[in-house]
């Protein structure tokens, strides 16, 4: 590659991260390609139930205006209109192309692509790889992307760590300031643009349906360096888990979408109160409303199975080798981690926190952060779902905010100067060197693990599926404490190799900021809206809460500051939502 | 030993070229471990079973629920996933080992790089024109999805190399998942387009004349991926392809 051509950082090897280096890629850049873990390890890979298009090949007279409806609808009217309808319209398109890559989609008998029902449509929309759709589609952009590190376009740099942006003196980003998790080294490196693609937020609410790398921690960085943080309140908890001591394993929607039926037994006799709830939709409600259903029958009513929070997930009635075929993946997960056959008896789930429709805030168009040269994609990202993601929305808005990122970067260099001195560079790798050095010195009584666990437990019991405003205000005296009382932790393991302990220690300071961000726009927030629900505040109040949420750091106060932006609405006048 | 406590025996190793020592611990039981949970249970308070401060341990995991491949390691002698090895089915004291076959980076977690490597030197992808609009893909048969679909299901744990015994750090042997890959995009439409490339690549040294047919590696995988089946279908390929390229074809 020319030197000349223009060159990005981009961080985070999951589907939205390898959609923005395959595109960028295409367009002639060069690529440094950062990952905490080997990119073929992302979270992306848990992504089980499938990816939506409205194909329309199942003669419904399904439509990308449809699907972009149904999106808006599902997102409770949170969500910008236009990139949203920009994505529908796309994501015919992206099932080809992954169709062509080669993911070994489920077929029809006339060998066309077979697609299946999620929650909040009437529509078969999503096509699905048996139910290990994400891990497929992550391969899938996994070998591209190794195309091109085989003609030398794309450099990995796996088992590294994001700490930080380079910001110059006009505010612009010139790179980043990163951490090798084998040899400790801190480097910083210059680049034209950097796009930031690092996922979800799992670890802040401890136990959730996401990967151990999900920890926010590189978002947080940036949101303390001055990037908006928009939504953060909206946090998605999926109806069914497997609940466990390690995390809480997800059982994907698409068993519902194949015919799964909750229930609880009442009187003797199953209830299916999601059917008798909601006879339109069913078992397939959206996420939000199903989890509040769950909730409602556990805690109000006390029908929880044995007395304990869970509820029955049931595909007894459907033939095994039709399961085998179309959640083989699910039901696998299900026997090794619980040891019962969900073909045999229902399955035992209970709601986990699952994700963050909140993100960095980007623009409208290029997916730009307001930090100029930062871009953002994927999960970290807010753009797409507005106030609930409707399920299998998420691999689409990965790909296609990945390839709205990846050329509007390049874009971007072809636009902007040249980077100056070497001084921000010097600087900010002293800044992250001194964090290091004040942890690697640190002989306080404060325990880094046990700041995490009552930080999860915090997250999980206030800021997730019931919100009430004393609780919050309690919750954010909470993180405080615990942000207090991190200044005082003793690191015990002084290694200076590979040392988890460490790296763990370092994302818990971001977690516990970003986790203040979540709890304080929650506070704010006097309406129900989507995932967000307060029954003190229980309808949606559009005249006065229908606008973003953005969160900016004040540095002086060591605390967000919210403040609001209008929601474009221009497509779809708001309507009542309901299911 | 009291029944509400878990004994771990785990092999250490602070660096690349440090001494393997064993260190033990005994946790408090908890139901539904892993050894998963158990690491992290140690993490919070390292101390051996003897009362000595230690350090952390070092693991690579990620999903914990065996689709990233992440969290492979040797446990009571056999090489698996740490996530699906439940405290209850094992038996104690359980011991923890690194995989033997990739290079150490630090306790249990080794330099699985080689694989991914391979899988480069393999050209394991599809070769697509680009990425614009190009239309759909090529239609497939249920059947022709459901014979590739197993084998795409390879989560790159390395199991499979750790058992085989012709794979070590000295060789080049590219190993049982790497080759299951090349039976993979050979059997695409578009992908057996380049199906001579891939075989080319799989001869020389650490190519597939490297198997000893000891059929471990079809026992250890995860995924249940018919690794021999692959390694045979592989092989009937290549003869074709070496007789092809003798007769100048």
């Amino acid at each position: 590659m020319p030197n000349s051509s223009p060159h990005l950082l981009i961080v985070g090897g999951g589907l939205a991260g390898l959609s923005a280096a395959l595109h960028a890629a295409e367009r002639g850049a060069r690529i440094s390609l950062f990952s905490v873990v080997p990119v073929k390890r992302s979270h992306s890979v848990c992504a089980q139930g499938g990816i939506n298009a409205a194909k329309n090949l199942k003669g419904e007279g399904d439509s990308p205006w449809i699907h972009f409806d149904d999106t808006i609808y599902g997102g409770d009217f949170l969500a910008n209109q236009p990139l949203v309808k920009r994505m529908c319209e796309a994501a015919p398109g992206i099932i080809d192309l992954l169709d062509r890559m080669g993911v070994p989609f489920n077929r029809t008998p006339e060998g066309l692509l077979d697609f299946r029902r999620f929650g909040g449509t009437m529509h078969h929309r999503t096509a699905f790889a048996g139910a290990t759709t994400g891990q497929q589609l992550l391969y899938a952009l996994d070998e591209q992307v190794r195309r091109h590190e085989a003609s030398g376009q794309v450099e990995k740099f796996e088992h590294w760590e994001f700490l930080s942006a380079v910001l110059d003196d006009n505010g612009v980003c010139r790179g980043i300031c990163a951490m090798d998790l084998r040899s400790m080294e801190v480097r910083t490196f210059a680049a034209d643009a950097v796009i930031i693609a690092t996922g979800g937020i799992g670890a802040i609410f401890g136990k959730s349906t996401n990967s151990i790398a999900c920890t926010g921690s590189a978002q947080s960085a940036l949101y303390q360096q001055g990037a908006d943080y928009a939504n953060g309140e909206f946090i998605q908890v999926h109806p069914t888990a497997i609940p466990g001591e390690d995390k809480l394993r997800l059982m994907s929607e698409s068993a519902r979408g194949e015919g799964g039926r909750v229930w609880v037994p009442k009187d003797g006799k199953p209830w299916y109160f999601l059917e008798e709830w909601y006879p339109k939709y069913g078992n397939l409600v959206p996420r939000d409303v199903a989890t509040r259903a769950i909730h409602k029958v556990v805690y109000e009513l006390g029908l929880g199975l044995d007395g304990q929070p869970a509820v029955y997930l049931d595909l007894t009635h459907i033939p095994a080798h039709e399961l085998d075929i179309k959640l083989g993946g699910i039901l696998e997960i299900y026997e090794k981690f619980v040891g019962d056959d969900p073909r045999k008896v229902p399955m035992k789930v209970f709601p986990a926190m699952h994700y963050t429709m909140g993100g960095l805030w980007v623009d409208n168009e290029h997916q730009a952060t307001n930090i100029p040269g930062l871009f953002a994609c994927g999960e970290c990202e807010y753009q797409y779902h507005g106030a609930n993601r409707l399920g299998a929305n998420s691999l689409v808005s990965c790909i296609f905010g990945g390839a709205i990122a990846g050329p509007t970067a390049v874009e971007y260099t072809r636009a902007s100067t040249a980077a100056g001195s070497p001084r921000p560079f010097e600087q900010e790798k002293l800044r992250q060197e001194e964090i290091n050095a004040r942890l690697f010195a640190s002989e306080g009584s404060e325990n880094p693990f046990v700041i995490w666990k009552e930080l999860g437990r915090t997250m999980t019991e206030h800021c997730t599926v019931i919100r009430v405003n004393d609780n919050l205000r309690r919750a954010d005296a909470k993180l405080q404490e615990l942000l207090e009382r991190y200044r005082k932790l003793g690191l015990r393991d002084k290694t200076r190799w590979a040392n988890p302990a460490f790296f763990f220690t370092r994302q818990l300071y971001n977690m516990l900021q970003l986790a203040r961000v979540i709890c304080l726009g929650a506070l704010a927030r006097d309406e129900s809206r989507g995932a967000h629900y307060k029954p003190a505040f229980a309808e949606r109040d559009d005249a006065n809460w229908l606008k973003t949420t953005l969160a900016s750091f004040a540095p002086d106060a060591d605390e967000p500051r919210l403040r609001y932006q209008p929601v474009d609405i221009s497509l779809l006048p708001p309507r009542p939502r309901k299911y | 030993m009291p029944a509400n406590t878990v004994r771990l025996r785990i092999k250490r190793q602070a660096g690349p070229q440090a001494p393997p020592v064993w260190e033990e611990f005994e946790i408090p039981y908890r139901p539904h471990m892993n050894v998963i949970v158990a690491l992290r249970d140690i993490a919070e308070n390292p101390v051996t079973r003897d009362g000595r401060p230690t350090s952390t341990i070092a693991y690579e995991a990620n999903c914990l629920e065996e689709v990233c491949g992440a969290c492979a390691m040797v446990i009571n002698g056999r090489a698996r996933q740490a996530c699906t090895a439940l405290v209850d089915r094992l038996e104690q004291p359980i011991s923890l080992e690194p995989l033997h076959r990739f290079p150490m980076i630090r306790d249990l977690q080794v330099d699985r790089s080689k694989l991914f490597n391979d899988l480069r030197r393999v050209k394991a992808w599809v070769p697509i024109d680009g990425t614009y609009a190009l239309g759909s893909g090529p239609r497939q048969s249920p059947q022709d999805q459901e014979q590739a679909y197993p084998l795409s299901r390879c989560i790159s744990c390395g199991n499979c190399l750790e058992v085989c015994p012709q794979y070590n750090t000295r060789t080049d042997y590219v190993g049982a998942a790497v080759i299951n890959q090349v039976r993979l995009f050979n059997l695409h439409p578009t992908g057996k387009m380049h199906r001579a490339a891939r075989l080319d690549a799989l001869t020389g040294p650490g190519g597939i004349q490297e198997c000893g047919y000891a059929e471990n590696c079809v026992k250890a995988c995860p995924k249940d991926i018919p690794l021999t089946d692959s390694i045979a279908a592989v092989n009937r390929q290549m003869v074709g392809h070496l007789w092809g390229k003798a007769l100048g074809r």
